[in-house]
């Protein structure tokens, strides 16, 4: 991988201790594959959803080893090293968005794992292969055939995710790029109901997901044509160097930036995204809408901040207009729905251009005096307030069903507060968090990120988000009136029992929306002490 | 800012009660008197509560009961809270106006959507967070509790109350959620100055008092804090989900909202407005002040031609909050204590006037004024106090309101003349439109309709007796209340570096403070 070694063949020095969550994962993810084709099919579904839960905790426990010795090593500066031959960066910020991707894969491995909502399987196709609406299909629906390879596929996505934002080249970040997008594009058209429209949404996302991969990949090699390296560091070096700006790097920087920000949902690339939330098994979306956002956006920081952070006065305009447009398009037109799924992938869509917000007032190292916050730091602690509030709402979804499986149209949510308080009254609670409304994380998150905007000298973008803000109330308020202050439409809506494992994820959503509203400060020490990114 | 040493954390234990309270409200048995009985007891303890706390208060004391600890560091929030005379008044008039609004609205949550118990409980939750906001001495904790006071008001306007509630509720949240988000944006600049100077970010008033703000930053941060200001409080031309709101809500979330909610904006105006950017509050002065006066003539007028009582009264509001603002903008220490004391009686005569035209309403079942006549025959009781309540809201001299409406004009008119007069007309109006609704609902021919109207119950009478009291009792004697925010106005003048104008070099004054 290295073009050094070429010339002298080197033993790759691999930092096994550093790396082990990396590599617990990915081993976690081949064991599944290997289970299933070894173990017998009745015993699968357990020994896969224990292994991947299992895996996910260990990997977890991996994260928080490795952050304890870098922490007891602290030498003042950006903590951390670079990792095999140059391509993974283990510091703060990566061992961060691995301990957080890691906490959200679990809860989202307790929903794929749910069974009690669907009589006793899970929610993925019997047999992908069987076209819908065939024998084939209806004789895997009555053998309760079930789909256990869903869990290898999610740990090579989550391990994916995991190198994304801490490959310290962009070969590597590509190789990530693919490894985490591959299954998920699988994973989206393995809905069991309304299978249609599930495909539907694995090709669009396959086919956009695919051209933005090679806009991703062709932007590396402009950059690598204009610095003459991969790696984020060299690239640093070229772009400091330079005097004015090149038409090479300006373009590899503006394809670089179409590949992230389609992952991101950034506007003018979202457009799979209502699709794809809306046709996805709701556990599946859950996954996506946390965990890709989040490795997504580690990625974007990192390239732009530490590779491209040179030629922050080249990208920033651009990343304005994206942002601004971002937040107008999710916002406005979230409005108009209505099916709950499509509602929040839009309101999806408008966060992703909060984060961009803060992402641009790329307030870091030394203008960031004492406790004052950085752009890094806000960024972080928001994906971290959003995954929860996200996932604990797609969970809540899976439980509101009629005859058809779930019941996803906003006009069918009528009356739920009176039908179920409970349920309704969760919901309503990450609609707040989701809106911004204070005690809630939303609005923590929302403070952070403008803060560091309006820091940059953002402030008319933060104008601008507050407009929007205003404009997203509209329709997470909506939803609410829906609930409480509307009369059933029919026999209404009907709140299934589900088991431990979905409640469990909401529960925890729901506490952390409200304790990262009230008492964030812990989650912001954990974001400051994870440092810059080195270099 | 020294305080009194106190051990006690009155305030934090004052505004934690109703909370509490609520969550007792709420696993109470429905069906049974046993939730409203609990809530009208919490509310009296938190009422006794915030007594002791008045006895306690020391005047000219400045900030008292302070607490203080660290929130959020990152942020430089601060859990602070502190009681000074405005505050006081403004907390003594939410622990009046909860017990007195549960009582009278007993039996109004029986058929509402949901339980009698989440009426009740939302009620105290909405005194527990007010309270809080009144005692909020950092930014960041007042702008916190300032936008989750909406929830609890959402759920009351939406969940109980006439036909169109739930497009009143989605119109009012939506207006104050516009307004609040223009104030985030305000808060988070305040953030990025503070975090400039010197001491690192804080959002302790008393640092962003000290904190040096731009000239120019200054007047756009006092924007965003004052437009969501004015839409609480509410000022024209941001007023119109207030009709909708107090119209469709019960009487009791009216009172709440109007008496209580909407002084959370003008209580701002002078806590915030005036304290942080005392050099962009002088500069705004003539718009605010203009606008203030509109607001005076057009609620007036707007409430003489309303058909429906409800409605009437909230337009009568407009035009009182009018005069506070006035009051507040003047910028003298006659028309700020006015303004101060405004707060206070407004609250108590809109209270008494929404209650009591809250029992007319129900014996009748319509909102109508052309519904009514010759009602003070069958029920004389309910129009006396009617009467009365009505004489307070148009500041007939003797009554409450007449005191701190008299401060305002006489302030204004050392300021500016024009100001004063146009807004005196607005006296003449709210005589035209509380004597033209109570001729045509009280006096004249009796209507089969109201024939047979009940008078006042003794529960009904219970729950106005002590508004009217207070009324009475303040209006000939206002000195304590008086004293209490006296020395808070002279400390905010001195602040905002306006003194008051000399009769004769009146001109020079203002030169100078230019």
């Amino acid at each position: 991988m290295n073009i050094l070694a070429v010339q002298a063949f080197d033993v790759p020095h691999i930092a096994y201790g550093k790396l082990s969550p990396l590599l617990i994962v990915f081993g976690v993810a081949v064991v599944g594959v290997l289970v299933e084709a070894f173990a017998p099919r009745e015993r699968r579904y357990l020994v896969q959803s224990l292994l991947a839960v299992g895996g996910l905790i260990l990997a977890l426990v991996a994260v928080i080893v490795v952050a304890g010795d870098m922490a007891s090593n602290n030498d003042g500066a950006s903590l951390g090293t670079i990792e095999a031959m140059g391509a993974i960066a283990v510091d703060g910020p990566s061992l961060f968005i691995w301990g957080t991707l890691l906490i959200f894969s679990t809860m989202s491995m307790l929903l794929f794992a749910e069974r009690s909502l669907e009589g006793g399987i899970t929610a993925f196709a019997g047999q992908a292969s069987a076209l819908p609406g065939t024998e084939a299909e209806r004789e895997a629906a009555t053998k309760g055939v079930e789909h256990t390879e869903v869990f290898p596929l999610a740990m090579f996505a989550i391990g994916g995710m995991m190198l994304f934002p801490a490959a310290n080249d962009l070969l590597t970040m590509f190789v990530a790029l693919e490894v985490l997008s591959l299954p998920l594009y699988l994973l989206c058209g393995l809905a069991r109901r309304r299978r249609l429209i599930s495909q539907e949404a694995a090709m669009k996302y396959f086919l956009l997901g695919a051209f933005s991969s090679a806009f991703f990949l062709y932007g590396v090699a402009l950059v690598y044509g204009y610095a003459g390296s991969f790696e984020l560091a060299e690239i640093d070096t070229a772009v400091s160097a330079s005097v004015g700006s090149s038409g090479l790097l300006l373009t590899g920087m503006a394809l670089l930036a179409v590949g992230l920000l389609f992952k991101v949902s950034a506007a003018p690339f979202h457009a799979w995204t209502p699709d794809v939330y809306q046709g996805a098994p709701t556990a599946v979306t859950a996954f996506m809408a946390a965990c890709t956002k989040v490795a997504a956006f580690g990625a974007l920081l990192r390239v732009f901040y530490v590779a491209l952070g040179g030629a922050r006065w080249d990208w920033q305009p651009l990343m304005w207009i994206v942002a601004a447009l971002t937040m107008a398009i999710g916002s406005i037109i979230a409005i108009t729905q209505t099916d709950i799924k499509r509602m929040l992938a839009y309101s999806s869509v408008a966060h992703a251009g909060f984060l961009i917000t803060g992402f641009i007032g790329a307030q870091q190292g030394l203008s960031v005096a004492g406790q004052e916050i950085s752009s890094l730091q806000a960024v972080l602690f928001y994906l971290v307030a959003y995954g929860f509030t996200t996932i604990g709402a797609f969970a809540l979804v899976t439980v509101v069903r009629d005859a058809g499986g779930e019941t996803t149209q906003l006009s069918r949510w009528a009356g739920l507060g009176k039908e179920a308080p409970v349920v309704a009254g969760v919901f309503a609670l990450f609609l707040l968090a989701l809106a911004g409304i204070p005690l809630t994380s939303g609005f923590t998150g929302k403070w952070a990120v403008f803060t560091s905007a309006w820091s940059g000298g953002a402030w008319p973008l933060v104008v601008v988000a507050v407009l929007m803000s205003a404009v997203a109330a509209f329709f997470y308020v909506r939803v609410i009136v829906v609930m409480f202050f509307s009369d059933p439409v029919g026999d209404g809506p009907t709140v299934a029992v589900p088991s431990i494992l979905t409640t469990v994820a909401i529960t925890i959503g729901a506490a952390m929306t409200l304790l990262l509203g009230v008492v964030p400060q812990p989650v912001f020490e954990l974001a400051r002490h994870a440092g810059e990114f080195i270099r | 800012m020294t305080g009194s040493e106190t051990t006690i954390p009155w305030l934090t234990i004052l505004a934690l009660l109703p909370l509490l309270g609520a969550g007792a409200v709420l696993v109470t048995p429905s069906r049974t008197a046993l939730p409203k009985l609990v809530a009208l007891g919490v509310s009296l303890v938190v009422l006794v509560v915030s007594v002791v706390v008045a006895l306690l208060f020391e005047v000219d004391g400045g900030f008292q009961f302070v607490e203080r600890y660290t929130w959020i560091r990152t942020f430089g929030a601060n859990y602070a809270v502190g009681l000074d005379g405005l505050g006081l008044v403004l907390v003594l008039l939410t622990t009046i106006l909860t017990p007195v609004v549960i009582l009278a609205s007993w039996n109004d949550a029986d058929t509402g959507r949901w339980s009698v118990n989440t009426f009740f409980a939302w009620m105290l939750v909405l005194e527990g967070l007010s309270i809080w906001v009144f005692c909020a001495t950092d930014v960041f904790l007042f702008y916190v509790l300032f936008e989750a006071t909406l929830i609890p008001i959402y759920f009351l306007i939406g969940g109980f109350g006439g036909a169109r509630r739930s497009y009143a509720a989605v119109k009012f949240l939506l207006y104050s959620l516009a307004g609040g988000l223009l104030m985030l944006a305000s808060v988070v600049g305040l953030y990025v100055v503070s975090a400039d100077s010197a001491s690192g970010p804080s959002y302790l008033l008393e640092d962003l008092m000290a904190a040096d703000i731009g000239t120019s930053t200054g007047r756009w941060l006092f924007l965003g804090f004052f437009i969501a200001f004015a839409v609480k409080a509410p000022m024209w031309p941001v007023h119109t989900w207030l009709p909708d709101a107090a119209s469709e809500a019960t009487p009791g979330t009216s009172v709440l909202l109007v008496s209580v909610l909407d002084k959370i904006g003008t209580f701002a105006m002078m806590r915030f407005c005036l304290n942080i950017f005392p050099e962009a509050s002088r500069w705004a002065t003539p718009v605010v002040m203009t606008l203030a006066v509109i607001s005076v003539i057009y609620g007036a007028l707007l409430a003489i031609g309303q058909q429906d009582i409800r409605r009437l009264i909230a337009y009568t509001s407009i035009s009182h909050f009018g005069f506070i603002v006035l009051g507040i903008f003047a910028m003298t220490s006659q028309s700020q204590a006015g303004a101060a004391l405004y707060m206070f009686n407004h609250g108590l005569s809109t209270a008494a006037l929404f209650l009591v035209t809250g029992f007319l309403i129900s014996r009748r079942g319509s909102k109508l004024i052309d519904d009514y006549g010759g009602v003070e025959k069958v029920a004389p009781v309910l129009a006396g106090t009617f009467l009365l309540a009505g004489l307070s809201s148009l500041s007939l001299p003797g009554l409450s309101p007449f005191v701190s409406e008299f401060l305002v004009l006489a302030g204004t008119f050392t300021v500016s003349i024009t100001a004063a007069v146009v807004a005196t007309l607005g006296i003449v109006l709210a005589a035209v439109y509380i004597l033209y609704m109570y001729q045509r609902t009280m006096t004249g021919p009796l209507r089969e309709s109201t024939k047979n109207l009940p008078d006042l119950r003794p529960r009904e009478i219970a729950a106005l007796a002590p508004l009217l009291l207070l009324i009475v009792v303040l209006g000939f004697f206002p000195k304590p209340a008086l004293d209490a925010v006296n020395p808070t106005v002279d400390r905010l003048l001195q602040e905002v570096g306006v003194s008051d104008p000399q009769p004769t070099v009146a001109s020079d004054e203002e030169g100078a403070s230019e």
